[in-house]
């Protein structure tokens, strides 16, 4: 009984923490329609700000606290609505993710930058003060966290519901052009709501800190939980959100009574799958959160998509495949082992990326596991696959039979994966499929029947003969390349291909002509998880070892990322982005040092903010740019016409006049 | 003797979006407590107009005066705090909030409290009352009009614009709404009415202007324009 009370007890104090960090998420998103995925990043910052002030300065905290959470914190939401959010209300959920995962990596880098790894800590409120229940005793700390997440839960409610400024912050969100038409100032509104916001953040992140080590992603990711809580209440209702975070704190507590309380004799390794599934309980109750919501209703009227790029011809595609093959051939020719192993590697980038040129650039959909269906692929290579019962199966190996089992196998994990997350549209299939690889980690790539075992083991991945070679083995991938390439571009060019852009432009339109846009859907994830597979194999092969952190949950973030400032939408951008990350990832031409890097995060974050109204990325806009260039220097006389729309296009209204003289 | 301020002169104003300019020099004036109806078939800059008022669009050339101050460029919370208040073509309303938080999120503006503001609007629109605690989403086209409306009167404007009041109504509920625009007229608010369906319009209107493809080619008094009006619809005006 004490047990179950002492654990009821951390459940709820847990859970006052992420009813905070949830709530400063929703007040964000209900206000400004940014989903914010760099609020555990902005907690993180801050939390770290803290210690410095408070354990590394010896600054009061009478008066660390009021200038973390009352000038730093909300000065810093302030800037980041004024440079960056306020551009992204009217945004899709593509870019606008892409634009927050960009200040989450750019965040980190920045408190990497600052804050060099180091063990570190900070007391507790009040350290050693407790009051005793019985045999329970709870902390100051405790008492204080729940009573902060009481008065934060109860005063935004207050404010939204009760307030005209929080009626006012509410209205932004409907219509940001009408409230200034009335005479209010939207731009101020936002703000304030991202300087609570950012406040909200820091002090989660301040109420967690002595329980937890000072590490950048647990402390950003611990947010992850909050957007649970915060699913619960649709991202909505405050009170929805408040219940869904203590829920969510009980239920990791009970989790950890269950886990601790099991006999001895049950499997408790850290690559067993029960711990995997007592690890994975936060993002289970956000995908159980997701899947309760109602299913996304179609919007009739509605379309979405943005102009793409132009398909190039079969000419140029060979032309340029051509140039890329003789260029890898020169290149690795000229370099060693080590460059050529590192060379490989980048290349595996944008092989990988290749398949959300699929799935998010001609789809629009988003997916954030792209990288745990890599690692299926790997795995494949890496351990054999078996079927059970039958005999068949093969060893641990790279042939043209792996390369297509991995691509079978992870289309069909793909389709498992896209028939739960497709009854949801845009942020939430982001949410889902975040949720759904973190779920991976833990359930099959850190167990050791089926992954690769613990985080920090790896497996050996062996080569055939005639790729033995770094040299050999990285022009494999080149082709790989191109020849996936040229099978996106066959897509692209099919009816099916114009079927998943029409699907993409309005999904209403197409199921009113009575194409399934669920089965469109499910196909081309399907076909994108296969081609990620085939780029695990080649991974695998590429690497020569294998491990969890190669596929880690939060790598699918700056693979996004880069995939979405360079271009998405088109080969050429993929491949210069991919290129870009492998080459910071691998140190291969650019220098690995941790510097180099994180200022290379910080000019894509400025780089991100830039393209916030041009989808097609940084490759579209210079091949937009070179375009334009040679219009401009052709001097074209009909495309520099002024006019009315009647002087431009006479014959157009003449029909429209004509029409009611003729039926009259 | 002092002139009589107008409550708003538009004066040889042009504007586009990018490259294509749409109106070429337009001029006309709201005399002060009248309702002014601006006409024109689809695509005649009628909507690029109010926008240029309402300080959504930048004027490329040209001067807009409200009540006299020249307002060119202003923000439109600025020009809102002057005393525009516009309806934008399509339901100027916030979906999200209830018919009561529509109605009283601009009480400050009219210097009345809240609750002043909701009786005055249930007043004038009984159905609205019944609908207080909906979202306003959830509301009939015709009720999110009324809403629209009566959230425009609670700022206690000087100048009312309305963009496409009949725009998706029926006809009943389009008499009724002009009814209201001629009431409020006689209240002494001046009011510019954007209108397809011009016969509607210039019923409560004073004075009637008439613009075909960019420039304004009829102003006069309703049973003046109806000619020019044929002309503009049918076709034989340039």
């Amino acid at each position: 009984m004490t047990d179950f009370v002492t654990f009821t007890i951390i459940g709820i104090v847990l859970g006052s923490t992420y009813a905070i960090a949830a709530s400063g998420l929703v007040l964000t998103y209900a206000t400004s329609n940014v989903f914010n995925f760099a609020h555990g990043a902005v907690g993180m910052v801050m939390t770290f700000l803290y210690w410095e002030l408070y354990v590394n300065q010896g600054m009061p905290l009478w008066l660390v606290l009021p200038l973390i959470l009352l000038i730093v914190a909300p000065v810093f939401g302030l800037v980041m609505e004024r440079l960056v959010m306020r551009r992204l209300t009217v945004a899709d959920v593509t870019t606008s993710l892409g634009v927050t995962v960009g200040l989450l990596v750019a965040l980190i880098g920045l408190a990497q930058q600052k804050w060099k790894p180091a063990g570190r800590s900070v007391d507790s409120f009040f350290a050693g003060n407790s009051v005793s229940f019985g045999l329970v005793r709870v902390t100051a700390q405790q008492f204080i966290t729940m009573g902060i997440a009481i008065a934060v839960a109860l005063g935004l409610y207050v404010l939204l519901n009760r307030t005209r400024i929080g009626t006012a912050m509410r209205a932004v969100v409907d219509n940001r052009d009408l409230l200034a038409l009335h005479g209010a100032r939207p731009n101020l509104l936002s703000g304030l709501a991202w300087a609570l916001g950012s406040s909200l953040a820091a002090l989660a992140g301040i109420l967690l800190a002595p329980s937890l080590s000072f590490d950048y992603t647990i402390l950003t990711f611990l947010v992850v939980n909050a957007y649970a809580a915060a699913m619960v209440g649709k991202l909505k209702s405050l009170p929805k959100t408040f219940a869904g975070a203590i829920a969510l704190g009980l239920l990791i507590n009970y989790g950890q009574w269950a886990y601790i309380s099991l006999p001895a004799s049950f499997v408790k390794d850290s690559d067993g799958l029960i711990y995997g599934i007592n690890n994975s309980l936060p993002t289970i109750f956000l995908l159980g959160a997701m899947l309760l919501l109602p299913q996304d209703k179609l919007r009739v009227g509605r379309i979405a998509g943005t102009k793409l790029p132009r398909i190039p011809s079969w000419r140029a595609t060979f032309l340029w495949s051509a140039a890329l093959l003789a260029g890898a051939y020169a290149l690795t020719g000229s370099m060693g082992i080590a460059n050529n192993s590192r060379f490989g590697q980048a290349m595996c980038l944008p092989l990988i990326m290749l398949s959300l040129v699929l799935l998010i650039g001609y789809g629009g959909d988003v997916s954030l596991c792209q990288l745990s269906f890599v690692g299926v692929g790997a795995l494949v290579a890496a351990r054999g696959f078996d079927i059970p019962f039958t005999g068949l199966g093969f060893h641990p190996q790279i042939t043209v039979l792996s390369l297509i089992t991995a691509f079978l196998l992870t289309a069909v994990v793909g389709a498992v994966v896209a028939l739960p997350a497709l009854r949801l549209r845009g942020l939430y299939i982001g949410l889902g499929t975040l949720a759904i690889a973190s779920a991976l980690d833990h359930t099959v790539f850190e167990t050791g029947l089926v992954g690769f075992g613990a985080q920090g083991s790896t497996i050996d991945v062996p080569r055939p003969g005639f790729l033995e070679s770094e040299r050999s083995f990285a022009m494999a991938v080149v082709v790989t390349f191109v020849l996936m390439a040229w099978v996106v571009l066959s897509i692209r060019r099919s009816k099916y291909g114009r079927i998943l852009l029409a699907t993409r432009d309005s999904q209403a339109a197409c199921a009113t002509l009575g194409f399934s846009t669920t089965l469109t859907r499910v196909a081309v994830f399907s076909a994108s998880a296969g081609l990620a597979g085939v780029a695990g194999v080649l991974l695998a092969g590429m690497k020569h070892t294998v491990g969890t952190l190669d596929f880690y949950f939060f790598q699918n973030l700056p693979l996004l990322l880069f995939a979405i400032v360079f271009g998405v939408t088109s080969i050429s951008g993929v491949l210069v982005g991919g290129f870009f990350y492998g080459c910071l990832s691998t140190g291969f031409l650019l220098s690995s040092d941790a510097t180099v890097k994180n200022l290379a995060y910080i000019v894509l974050f400025v780089g991100i903010r830039l393209l916030v109204n041009n989808p097609n990325g940084l490759v579209g806009l210079l091949f937009d740019q070179s375009r334009r260039l040679l219009r401009f220097r052709d001097k074209d006389p009909e495309r520099t016409t002024t006019g009315s729309p009647v002087e431009v296009y006479p014959a157009v209204v003449g029909r429209v006049v004509e029409v009611p003289v003729g039926s009259a | 003797m002092t002139e009589r301020v107008n409550a708003l002169d538009v004066i040889d104003l042009t504007a586009g979006y990018g490259r294509i300019e749409v109106l070429h020099g337009v001029s006309f004036s709201v005399p002060s407590g009248s309702v002014v109806a601006l006409l024109g078939p689809n695509g005649a800059g009628k909507t690029t107009t109010l926008n240029c008022i309402a300080g959504v669009l930048d004027p490329t050339g040209g001067h807009v005066h409200i009540g006299g101050h020249h307002l060119n460029g202003a923000a439109p919370d600025r020009l809102a705090r002057a005393g525009l208040c516009t309806i934008p073509e399509g339901r100027g309303i916030f979906p999200n909030l209830t018919v009561v938080e529509n109605i009283s999120l601009f009480a400050f503006a009219a210097k009345a409290t809240p609750r002043e503001i909701e009786e005055r609007s249930f007043t004038q629109f009984p159905r609205l009352a019944e609908r207080r605690g909906q979202l306003a989403g959830k509301l009939s086209g015709g009720e999110q009009q009324m809403l629209a409306m009566a959230r425009a009167l609670s700022t206690d404007p000087a100048l009312l614009l309305l963009d496409e009041l009949s725009m998706g109504l029926a006809p009943k509920i389009v008499e009724d709404l002009y009814e209201i625009v001629g009431e409020i007229g006689r209240q002494g608010v001046s009011v510019l009415v954007v209108e397809q369906f011009a016969r509607r319009a210039l019923a409560v209107a004073q004075l009637g202007i008439v613009m075909v493809q960019g420039r304004v080619t009829a102003v006069g008094e309703p049973a003046d324009i109806e000619g020019e009006l044929s002309a503009a619809y049918l076709g034989g005006a340039a």
